[in-house]
């Protein structure tokens, strides 16, 4: 017994560490300037899925839409005790918007089947939208929670949920199947298990691999490094557990609502803001002090 | 998001700096350990190993970074509780903290893969407790007992090792060493918790145990006199009992500082228990290599102490105004910031060495043990470095021990005097991690009792055939090789101070073995400093970052050994004094005894 839980992950840019050469002049993010991380709330959100398997029991497999880069997030969750990971990668996917990534994780979602909970983080922290998890639950056709903060309660009948809603919060109740969005301020996300990162560091889809080895072994014959991609696949069997990747027709997608067709959303503009004034203001640690900064904003407009 | 190995530009530095390649190949058995239970997760080569210790690190840094400093204020203010029924309830924090650290498979760090250890080198075990011990010095008692299941690893039988070795990895128990007693402290072969068998054969222990740092633990390690007629260290065994209601805590200490490690006093009423090894060879044998890891713990943890009061104090001073500059610019602040980081630096490089050696001594003592080289030669160099390796580790261990713990009561101290005032206050972490290292100087054997250990391998030759091998090391660089010179001027006067101090008798040894044990650790160190400033950092994954970093240590090795050799110079003269004034003359400089009124 136990839950069924899938969680839907993205690798993002680390926009923690933007610096001048990583914004392109026209606003957007030149990504290969950036580190790759695991989206900060979708840690949370594999945390609170990986909660309800240490304490109901059950299994938890994550699913993220992306390049062949995206595998080492999914390597990221099986270090945390993840059980399945599915990568879905396809060209035709590429420049999908939050609509049409939620309607090819819904597909992969219904191709796994049987689930009981769905998990998303709240947002990720390159487009900041908060879309695709309640995108998610309409393509599925099932009750979304937005902001979970806990479980009040979990059975087979109903999850009681505990959702934070900026300026309180409340309990919501609602049958399973349901999707979640996580905050960062869920939980605490455990590290990865060192046994687990020694095991599963050597796991890459068959086309990850074979990306590695042409960038690795550049002067090598295509049969050399056939060869040695059929001996690293064959060692990979012995690790127990391995990264399956999808493209669209292994979804059974419909292309219409996949990548740039699929996506409705048009950029109008995107502004360029350069701060002029400096960074911080000092407030004396004073009534007076505190007292003339709260006035300050709410001359500004900026509270009240 | 700190991450106490990624932020820590030394450990990165000494990372790249050891030999890691021959290390992993020693732990791995020439990497032939792939097959049986874990070897889903054993390493395929040394730069496979290297990944996964680097890796190993970067989880602990993480933990302790992110997880652990950020409870350990409350730890400290919240301790641990003593319930009616002799138990302890551990701290919620501290109970948090071992959750997360078993969670990530860090509980048998140093255990073999069979168990569902992580069978990593004694080396990076010493990288990982120190960045414990710098989030919480106190954890470290816990995290830090993994020694316990390395006895039982080395020593036990198969039937007890199977039983109790998975559940050490998985984290599910902890272990405590119970040495001390009331009447039996830095005098170990004064135990007399007894140690008797029933009509059945089977062992109980009565007695009475104190000061036993997480005695509340599942797993006890008990040293017991089950030789009744023995009175000395050959009457006393090794004993593993298991935690029930005939071992009850009678008392929990309240401490200066480690407030979440909890200090128990242990009854046992005729507890059961089995017998670890062979019979009489606990203390000589069991405990003397169970101390032996546990003194480079301690020294670890010192280590943690210093790194985290010195990151508070170089803070503070960079953003302190006074006189209108910040602080870090008057001369008096700057020396102490400087001396303080390279004090650490310094106890570190000893420390790891020692950690170093304890791997080569370990590895080559199991292959001895386990599958000894058929050939007669091989067999003849194991045995020869086992000799070797065993001698300079008997100096090498408590050296580091001595030498770091002495560091961290002096840094934490001298953080204190960097903040001032806020330093005195409990507003800033500075003041419970000195109140945290003053315990390092003392437990695990006392500073003195470290210093009567390694000035036998000072006196004995193994310090002047360490120092032979850096000796034969020349630097390309002039800096390096003039260093290298006062180096061995320092050592000659040694040699001097040793030779004169041999003359005198034990008594006389004892009273100057401080002076003589510092001034080789000052010769030792400057030597490794040397070698680090040349260090070319073979797997380093930033190779210029490596260069900076062995080039900024040219200056810390100058600063260092320039600094040291009037100080060798000074205290050998006064070795070769003769002054025994302080035995001969006690009643009248310390005065008469003072009895309380």
């Amino acid at each position: 017994m136990g839950y069924k839980c899938i969680v839907c992950i993205k690798q993002v840019p680390d926009t923690s560490n933007i610096t001048g050469e990583v914004m392109n002049r026209d606003g957007t993010v030149n990504r290969t300037a950036l580190p790759a991380i695991f989206n900060p709330e979708d840690l949370n959100a594999l945390e609170a899925a990986l909660a309800v398997k240490d304490e109901h029991g059950g299994e938890v497999t994550v699913v993220t839409m992306g390049p062949l880069g995206a595998c080492e997030a999914l390597r990221m969750a099986l270090y945390r005790r993840a059980d399945r990971v599915v990568l879905i990668t396809d060209r035709r996917a590429a420049a999908s918007d939050t609509l049409a990534t939620s309607y090819i994780l819904s597909q992969a979602i219904k191709k796994i089947g049987d689930v009981d909970l769905v998990f998303c983080g709240r947002q990720a922290i390159d487009g900041d939208t908060a879309q695709v998890g309640p995108q998610l639950a309409e393509k599925l056709g099932i009750p979304q929670i937005a902001y979970f903060e806990r479980f009040e309660s979990l059975t087979y009948r109903a999850a009681r949920v505990r959702r934070n809603t900026g300026s309180g919060w409340e309990v919501v109740e609602s049958p399973l199947p349901v999707l979640i969005t996580v905050l960062d301020t869920a939980n605490e996300p455990r590290p990865a298990a060192a046994k687990r990162v020694m095991q599963y560091k050597h796991l890459t889809t068959p086309d990850e691999l074979r990306a590695r080895l042409k960038k690795g072994m550049p002067d090598a014959t295509d049969a050399e490094r056939e060869a040695e991609h059929a001996r690293q696949m064959e060692k990979q069997t012995f690790l127990g557990a391995r990264i399956e990747q999808w493209d669209l027709d292994d979804i059974d997608a419909d292309l219409q609502w996949c990548g740039l067709s699929g996506s409705p959303t048009k950029v109008h503009r995107v502004q360029w803001i350069v701060l002029t004034k400096e960074g911080y203001t000092e407030v004396a640690p004073t009534e007076e002090g505190v007292r003339g900064m709260v006035h300050e904003l709410i001359v500004d407009h900026t509270m009240g | 998001m700190p991450n106490f190995f990624e932020d820590n530009e030394d450990i990165q530095f000494l990372f790249n700096h050891f030999d890691l390649p021959e290390l992993a190949d020693i732990q791995e058995r020439g990497f032939t350990l792939t097959e049986g239970p874990g070897a889903e997760y054993a390493p395929r080569d040394a730069a496979d190993a290297i990944d996964n210790y680097r890796r190993v690190l970067s989880i602990v840094g993480d933990i302790a970074g992110n997880h652990v400093a950020p409870r350990a204020e409350q730890v400290d203010i919240d301790g641990n509780t003593l319930n009616e029924d002799g138990t302890v309830t551990l701290g919620r924090h501290v109970r948090a903290n071992l959750d997360i650290l078993a969670k990530a498979d860090l509980m048998g760090f140093t255990l073999p893969r069979k168990y569902g250890g992580l069978n990593c080198p004694s080396l990076v075990y010493a990288m990982a407790t120190e960045m414990i011990s710098q989030a919480d010095a106190s954890l470290m008692n816990l995290f830090g007992l993994q020694g316990i299941a390395e006895t039982i690893n080395a020593w036990a039988s198969d039937e007890l090792k199977n039983e109790y070795l998975p559940r050490f990895c998985e984290g599910s128990v902890t272990g405590a060493m119970v040495l001390t007693e009331p009447d039996a402290g830095s005098d170990l072969q004064a135990v007399s918790l007894k140690a008797w068998q029933n009509d059945d054969g089977e062992w109980r222990l009565t007695g009475v145990k104190r000061f036993i740092t997480n005695g509340c633990g599942e797993v006890l390690l008990t040293l017991a006199r089950s030789e009744p007629d023995v009175s000395d260290g050959r009457g006393l065994s090794l004993f593993l009992t298991e935690r029930c209601d005939r071992v009850k805590v009678r008392h929990l200490e309240s401490k200066l500082g480690i407030h979440g490690s909890p200090t128990c006093e242990l009854v046992y009423d005729d507890a059961p228990a089995e017998l670890v090894g062979e019979r009489q060879r606990g203390l000589i044998t069991y405990v003397m290599g169970l101390m032996n890891g546990a003194r480079i713990g301690i020294a670890t943890q010192s280590l943690g102490l210093g790194e985290a009061a010195f990151r508070v104090a170089r803070e503070y001073a960079h953003t302190r105004k006074q006189f209108g500059v910040a602080i870090e610019r008057l001369p008096a602040v700057a020396e102490m910031l400087s001396d303080m980081r390279i004090a650490i630096e310094a106890a570190r490089a000893l420390t790891y060495e020692a950690a170093r050696y304890a791997d080569f001594e370990n590895n080559n003592s199991h292959a001895l043990t386990h599958s000894p080289p058929a050939d007669k030669a091989e067999l003849k160099r194991c045995k020869n470095n086992a000799r070797t390796w065993k001698r300079l580790n008997g100096m090498l261990t408590p050296m580091c021990k001595y030498y770091a713990s002495e560091m961290s009561i002096r840094v934490t101290n001298d953080a204190i005097q960097v903040l001032g005032g806020s330093g005195y206050m409990k507003d800033y972490a500075v003041e419970r991690l000195l109140r945290d290292a003053r315990i390092t100087t003392i437990y695990e054997g006392t500073s003195q009792l470290q210093v009567v250990a390694a000035v036998r391998g000072v006196c004995s030759g193994a310090f002047e055939r360490f120092i032979g091998e850096f000796e034969e090391r020349e630097y390309t660089d002039k800096l390096l090789n003039d260093l290298k010179g006062k180096l061995d001027e320092g050592k000659e006067a040694i040699l001097k101070g040793v030779a004169f101090v041999k003359q005198q008798g034990g008594d006389y040894m004892d009273l100057y073995g401080r002076k003589l044990v510092d001034s080789a650790i000052a010769v030792i160190v400057g030597h490794l400093f040397l070698q680090q400033a040349a260090s070319k950092g073979l797997h380093a994954v930033d190779a210029d970052g490596h260069a900076r970093a062995a080039d900024r240590k040219k200056r810390v090795a100058r600063r260092f050994i320039e600094t040291n050799h009037p100080t060798i110079l000074r205290d050998i003269e006064l070795v070769c004094s003769g002054d025994t004034s302080v035995m001969a003359e006690f009643e009248t400089l310390a005065g008469p005894p003072i009895t309380a009124s």
